[in-house]
């Protein structure tokens, strides 16, 4: 990844690929009219809801946006750290899924 | 037959809309089609200018719309090309001067007579677009390899969609090879791959534009010129034509270098 090689200081990207990387980040944002601090929102919310079925690692979730052509979609990376939990408000239907996910 | 009725438009200002429409309409009349030029910028008409037509205005689209001449007598006829005609914006009015729907009816009288009617989109979203794409069979978004450019571009696409017309075509104007070659400007492939459309063609960054500007003599009469030739093959390629994208040359290659000491510039 060119995003690696930096990091490793191996050059500095170019004004081109930084103008494209830009870009693409702004693009993603207007196409969904999502703010990135409306999409940290979401994410917040997300892990609220998630967490009460299954232990996640909070720290690690990432939501972002991927474009594949003109489509938008809308991928959540959420790390699993322990079983699903048993006691929930509403017991009968979220045991059975938090039991398949677990 | 029928014109197809084509709007240039970019969103953000400057990037080269009015300098198109003019070349493509005097390309595809060299190509021997009839063309009307439509300037929808009402109030900040400048199509007139750039085609070199500003003295022989009597009339223009909001006289038209209005009924105070008849659609003819607001055609301009070019000096050079006997097939090439414009219709100018008024410029004492604003946009709200013209509604969309009386644009789809001004193209639908100009249809029978034409085989290609240009509109040339007023810069923004607001109703002068619209007014503009309205009448469109094809819509062409002409940007330039900057961020604002094609963020704005990706705005008109999003809103192209959204009236359910097909799907624009794609201008990249002022590319500067030697720019991308060194990593200082965003390439076709970059912009091409961001905006995801169909490329129509590539204006290279030319001085010509400045210079035919400046004289009222769109640059596509003069094949030698590069921007010219790539005006040219952009209206062969709107005629169906197969014409491959020109191979870009460094300003700095011999063959310019050389060209330039032989004509002193």
């Amino acid at each position: 990844m060119g995003f690696l090689d930096r990091l490793l200081g191996r050059r500095e990207p170019t004004s081109r690929e930084i103008a494209k990387e830009r870009l693409q980040l702004v693009l993603v944002h207007d196409r969904v009219r999502m703010s990135p601090a409306l999409l940290d929102k979401m994410k917040d919310e997300l892990i609220t809801v998630i967490s009460r079925y299954v232990e996640i690692d909070a720290d690690d979730v990432e939501v972002t946006f991927s474009q594949s052509k003109r489509q938008s979609r809308l991928v959540a990376d959420i790390p699993v750290v322990g079983p699903a939990h048993r006691p929930t408000p509403r017991r009968a239907t979220t045991k059975a899924r938090a039991g398949s996910n677990g | 037959m029928s014109a197809t009725v084509i709007t240039i438009t970019s969103g953000k200002g400057g990037v080269g809309k009015t300098t198109a429409t003019a070349n493509l309409g005097v390309g595809l009349a060299m190509l021997g089609q009839r063309v009307v030029t439509i300037d929808a910028d009402i109030g900040l008409r400048n199509l007139d200018v750039v085609m070199g037509l500003e003295n022989r205005i009597v009339y223009d689209l909001v006289d038209v719309v209005e009924g105070h001449c008849r659609l003819r007598q607001a055609l301009i006829r070019d000096k050079r090309l006997v097939e090439l005609y414009l219709l100018p914006a008024a410029q004492t009015r604003d946009k709200t001067a013209v509604s969309p729907g009386q644009m789809v009816r001004l193209c639908n009288q100009l249809r029978p007579d034409f085989d290609f009617i240009l509109v040339d989109s007023p810069a923004g979203i607001e109703q002068g677009y619209h007014n503009a794409v309205a009448p469109a069979d094809q819509v062409i978004i002409i940007t330039t390899p900057e961020v604002s450019a094609v963020r704005d571009a990706d705005r008109i696409v999003g809103l192209v969609e959204a009236e359910e017309k097909r799907s624009p075509t794609l201008i990249i104007n002022r590319l500067n090879p030697d720019m991308v070659r060194r990593g200082q400007m965003l390439s076709t492939e970059d912009v091409v791959e961001v905006l995801a459309l169909s490329l129509l063609g590539i204006v290279p960054e030319d001085k010509h534009i400045i210079v035919s500007t400046n004289r009222g003599t769109p640059v596509a009469l003069d094949g030698r010129t590069a921007a010219g030739q790539a005006f040219r093959n952009i209206a062969g390629r709107l005629l169906g034509q197969d014409i491959p994208l020109m191979p870009l040359r460094s300003s700095s290659g011999v063959l310019d270098r050389l060209s330039r000491l032989i004509r002193g510039s």
